[in-house]
C-alpha cells in the first residue's frame, strides 16, 4: 500500500488502470477531461495495456465501449452533463443489453446557461435507465468505488452497467490523500471479467433482434430482478473489499453519528463531508443529529434508509437537483421506498440547495438543520419542500 | 481482377430461408454475398433499418452468423468497439461488418462513420443504398436522388443525392469501393479484397427497393443493372490514391456506350411524371459523376 495525493479524476483513472481495463472509449468534456487525459497518458506511456478509442462524440463513446464489452473486453468511459445527455440513447441501450461496463459521471450543471459547476441533475436524470448508480464523497471513495463497480457489474447476479458520480471540481479537481493498494492484491480481488454472453464469432449469436412484447417484458422484468439482487451484491462487495483492503463503507448507505440521533440530514456526494462537519458543531451545541450519506441511488437502499430513519423526529433531505413540478428525486425515492416497510413515515423535509453549483458550506448545513429542528421542536410544521439560498459571498 | 469467379455454393447457408424481407428485396441478395465470403465467421453490426426486420424476430433468426442490432446512429462506433475488443483479446479470423442503410450512413450515422474512418478502425462498413428510409415507410434521405417521390417529398426531391463514397475517399482510408446487388461477383471480390486490408474499408452497395421505388418485385436485379448500364451508378474501387474502375462500368467511360437514363427511370414509379428539367438535372448529375471519376483515375 502507498499513499498518493490524487484528485477525484485521477483516482478514477488510477482505479481504471488497476482494474486493467482493455478498452477505453471517451470524449472530453469539462470537468471529466482529466480522467481521459490521464488514461491516454497511461496507455501511450505503456503503463496500461489497453486500446483507447478516441471517438468523435459521447454517443459513440458509449457505443464503442459497448461494442468492446460485448466482444469480451473490460471497458470504461466517463463523461459529464451535456456529454451524458448526448449519449442518453446509449445509456439505456447498454443496461437493457445486460452488458457489464463502468462509467464515471463527473456531475455538472446542465445548460443553459453554460455552467461547469456541480449539481446532480445530470446524474439524477439517469435514474430510470437501469444502471447501478453510486455516488462518492472523497477521492479515496472514488478510487474504491470505481474498483468495486467492475466487481458489481460483472457479478452474474447483476450483469448491469455501473455509473459512479463524483462532484465537479469539489472532488474532480481537488487533491486528497488516497491509499493505493498493491496491484497483485487488486488482481486477486477483482479477478477476470465475466459476462452473460460474448459475441466474438466463436458461435453465431444474435443480439437485440426484433422481439415480441411478451419476450421484451421478460427481459425488462429480469433487469428489475437483477437490480434487486444487486443490493446484496453491493453489500457483499463492500464487505469483501473491506476484508482485503481494510476499508468498507457500510454498504449502500453510510451512517455518521446516527446511533443516538433524533434528527437526520440525508444527502449524497462531496458535500456530505460539510454536513458531517456541521453535525459535529451542532452536537457541541446540544442538537441530536446525524448524517445519512446515500452511496447508491440505484438500487435504492430502501431497507437501509427505513432502518436508519423510521424513528427519526425529522428527516432533512438536502439535494442538488429537483424534478421540476415535483420535488427532489432522492426525497421522492426515500418516501416511496419507506412505504414498502411501513405506512407511517417520519416527518420529512426536502431542501433543494446548491443547484447550479452554488457553494454550500458546513455553515449552511448548520442553518438548514437548526431551522428545521427549531420548527419541529416548537410544534410548527415547516413547508415540506423548500429552496435554500446559500449565503453568497459578496 | 477476374469478373466471373465462382461464388461458393454454400452462400445460401448464411441467409436462411424464412427471412422477413419483402418480395424482390435487395437486402438478402447482398447479405448472401457477405455470407459467401465469410460464412459464419462474421459479426454484422446492424443499426435500425430494414435489415433489422429482414433478419427475423427473436427467438428465430434468418442469419447464420453473429448479428448485433444497435441504435440507429451507431453502426460504425459499435463496430469500432467490437473490433478493438476482439483485437485486445487476441481473437483473429472473424470479420466485423457494419451493415447500414443510406439513412443510417448518409444522415444520422454520418458522424460516427466519419469518426471510425478517420481513426482507420479495422472493419468493413457496407452502406446498402435503397435511397430512402424504407423501414419507416419511404421517407427521403440525403441519398435519395433528385426528382424521386417519397412520402416526405410528395412532389419529388428537390436536392441532389449526397455521394457518401466521395466523402469516404476524402477521409483517406485504405479502401473504398462501390458495388451493386446486380453484380454479386464484383461485390464478392471487393469484400474479399477489403478483408485482406487492415484498417477502415468502405463499400457502397446499390440496392434497389421494389416497395419504395415502385417497381415490380421481379425487376430488382434488372433495375440495379440498368442503374449501372445507364451510368447512374458507377462501379469502382479507390486505393493507392486512385480510382480503379470496375469491369461492368469500364466500357461506359465512353459516354456513347451508356444507355439513356430514362431506361432506368421508366421502371420506377417514384420517377413517374418527372419534368424535362428534372430529367436534364439527373443527366447532368450522371455526367458530372463520370467527370469526377475520370479525374481520380489519373
Ligand atoms: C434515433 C432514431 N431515430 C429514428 C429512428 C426511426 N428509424 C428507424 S429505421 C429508420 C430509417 C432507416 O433508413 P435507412 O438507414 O435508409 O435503412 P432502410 O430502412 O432504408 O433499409 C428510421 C428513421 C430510430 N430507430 N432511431
Ligand atoms: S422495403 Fe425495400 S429494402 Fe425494405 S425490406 Fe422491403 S424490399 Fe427490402
Ligand atoms: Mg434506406
Amino acid at each position: 500500500m502507498v499513499l498518493k495525493s490524487l484528485t477525484g479524476n485521477y483516482a478514477v483513472a488510477l482505479a481504471v488502470k488497476m482494474a486493467r481495463v482493455d478498452v477505453v472509449a471517451a470524449y472530453p468534456i469539462t470537468p471529466q477531461t482529466t480522467i481521459v487525459e490521464k488514461l491516454a497518458e497511461y496507455i501511450d506511456g505503456g503503463e496500461l495495456d489497453a486500446i483507447m478509442i478516441r471517438v468523435e462524440s459521447e454517443h459513440s463513446a458509449l457505443a464503442a465501449a459497448y461494442g468492446s464489452a460485448l466482444a469480451g473486453a473490460r471497458a470504461f468511459t466517463a463523461t459529464s452533463s451535456h456529454g451524458l445527455l448526448y449519449m442518453y440513447e446509449w445509456v439505456n441501450w447498454v443496461s437493457r443489453a445486460r452488458v457489464p461496463l463502468v462509467m464515471a459521471i463527473v456531475t455538472r450543471t446542465i445548460g443553459p446557461p453554460w455552467n461547469i459547476w456541480t449539481d446532480h441533475s445530470d446524474y439524477y436524470e439517469q435514474r430510470d435507465t437501469g444502471w447501478i448508480q453510486g455516488f462518492a464523497m472523497d477521492s479515496q471513495e472514488v478510487f474504491d468505488m470505481t474498483l468495486q463497480a467492475f466487481k458489481i457489474s460483472e457479478d452474474p447476479r447483476v450483469y448491469l452497467p455501473v455509473m459512479i458520480g463524483l462532484d465537479a471540481f469539489i472532488l474532480s479537481h481537488t487533491s486528497m490523500p488516497v491509499e493505493v493498494p498493491e496491484q497483485e492484491l487488486v488482481d486477486e480481488w477483482l479477478g477476470a471479467r465475466t459476462q452473460g454472453f460474448i459475441i466474438d464469432g466463436s458461435e453465431a449469436l444474435i443480439h437485440g433482434a426484433l422481439s415480441s412484447p411478451e419476450y421484451t417484458e421478460e427481459f425488462i422484468k429480469d433487469m428489475g430482478k437483477a437490480m434487486e439482487e444487486a443490493v446484496e451484491v453491493i453489500r457483499e462487495v463492500d464487505y469483501s473489499f473491506g476484508r482485503t483492503f481494510g476499508r468498507s463503507y457500510g454498504g449502500l448507505v453510510e451512517l455518521y453519528k446516527c446511533s443516538d440521533a433524533k434528527y437526520h440530514l440525508v444527502l449524497m456526494g462531496a458535500w456530505a463531508g460539510d454536513a458531517m462537519e456541521a453535525v459535529d458543531t451542532l452536537r457541541e451545541q446540544g442538537y441530536s443529529i446525524g448524517v445519512v450519506r446515500v452511496r447508491y441511488t440505484r438500487p435504492f437502499p430502501g431497507e437501509e434508509l427505513y432502518k436508519a430513519l423510521s424513528s427519526s423526529k425529522g428527516v432533512i433531505v438536502v439535494e442538488r437537483g429537483v424534478s421540476f413540478g415535483s420535488m427532489g428525486p432522492m426525497f421522492l425515492d426515500i418516501a416511496g421506498n419507506m412505504l414498502k416497510y411501513s405506512r407511517k413515515l417520519p416527518y420529512m423535509r426536502n431542501v433543494i440547495a446548491g443547484v447550479g453549483g452554488v457553494n454550500v458550506t458546513y455553515k449552511d448545513f448548520e442553518y438548514i438543520a437548526k431551522e428545521t429542528i427549531d420548527y419541529i421542536e416548537s410544534g410548527e410544521e415547516p413547508s415540506v419542500m423548500t429552496w435554500y439560498h446559500a449565503r453568497r459571498s459578496k | 481482377m477476374s469478373s466471373t469467379p465462382t461464388l461458393p455454393r454454400d452462400m445460401r447457408n448464411t441467409v436462411l430461408p424464412g427471412h422477413a424481407a419483402c418480395h424482390g428485396c435487395p437486402i438478402p441478395m447482398g447479405l448472401k454475398v457477405v455470407g459467401a465470403v465469410f460464412g459464419d465467421k462474421v459479426i454484422l453490426v446492424v443499426p435500425a433499418c430494414c435489415t433489422s426486420v429482414v433478419l427475423g424476430m427473436h427467438p428465430g433468426t434468418a442469419f447464420n452468423g453473429s448479428v448485433i442490432h444497435v441504435a440507429f446512429a451507431s453502426a460504425a462506433a459499435v463496430a469500432s468497439g467490437i473490433s478493438a475488443g476482439l483485437f485486445k483479446r487476441g481473437v483473429r479470423g472473424v470479420q466485423v461488418v457494419a451493415w447500414a442503410g443510406d439513412g443510417g450512413t448518409a444522415d444520422i450515422g454520418m458522424a460516427s462513420l466519419s469518426g471510425a474512418a478517420e481513426r482507420n478502425d479495422d472493419f468493413i462498413y457496407v452502406m446498402y443504398d435503397n435511397e430512402a428510409y424504407m423501414n419507416t415507410g419511404i421517407q427521403r434521405s440525403s441519398a435519395t436522388p433528385a426528382g424521386a417521390w417519397t412520402t416526405t417529398t410528395p412532389l419529388g426531391k428537390k436536392e441532389s443525392k449526397k455521394d457518401v463514397t466521395k466523402i469516404l475517399i476524402a477521409h483517406g482510408v485504405p479502401y473504398v469501393a462501390t458495388a451493386s446487388i446486380a453484380y454479386p461477383h464484383d461485390f464478392y471480390n471487393k469484400l474479399k479484397k477489403a478483408a485482406g486490408i487492415r484498417g477502415f474499408k468502405f463499400i457502397y452497395l446499390h440496392a434497389p427497393c421494389p416497395v419504395g421505388w415502385r417497381f415490380d418485385p421481379s425487376l430488382t436485379v434488372k433495375v440495379a443493372k440498368l442503374a449501372v448500364e445507364t451510368g447512374m451508378i458507377i462501379l469502382y474501387e479507390y486505393y493507392d490514391g486512385k480510382i480503379h474502375i470496375s469491369g461492368p462500368s469500364r466500357p461506359l467511360l465512353d459516354k456513347s456506350r451508356r444507355r439513356p437514363l430514362i431506361e432506368y427511370l421508366k421502371f420506377q414509379g417514384r420517377f413517374h411524371g418527372i419534368s424535362e428539367g428534372e430529367l436534364r438535372n439527373l443527366e447532368s448529375y450522371v455526367d458530372s459523376s463520370w467527370e469526377w471519376v475520370k479525374k481520380f483515375m489519373q
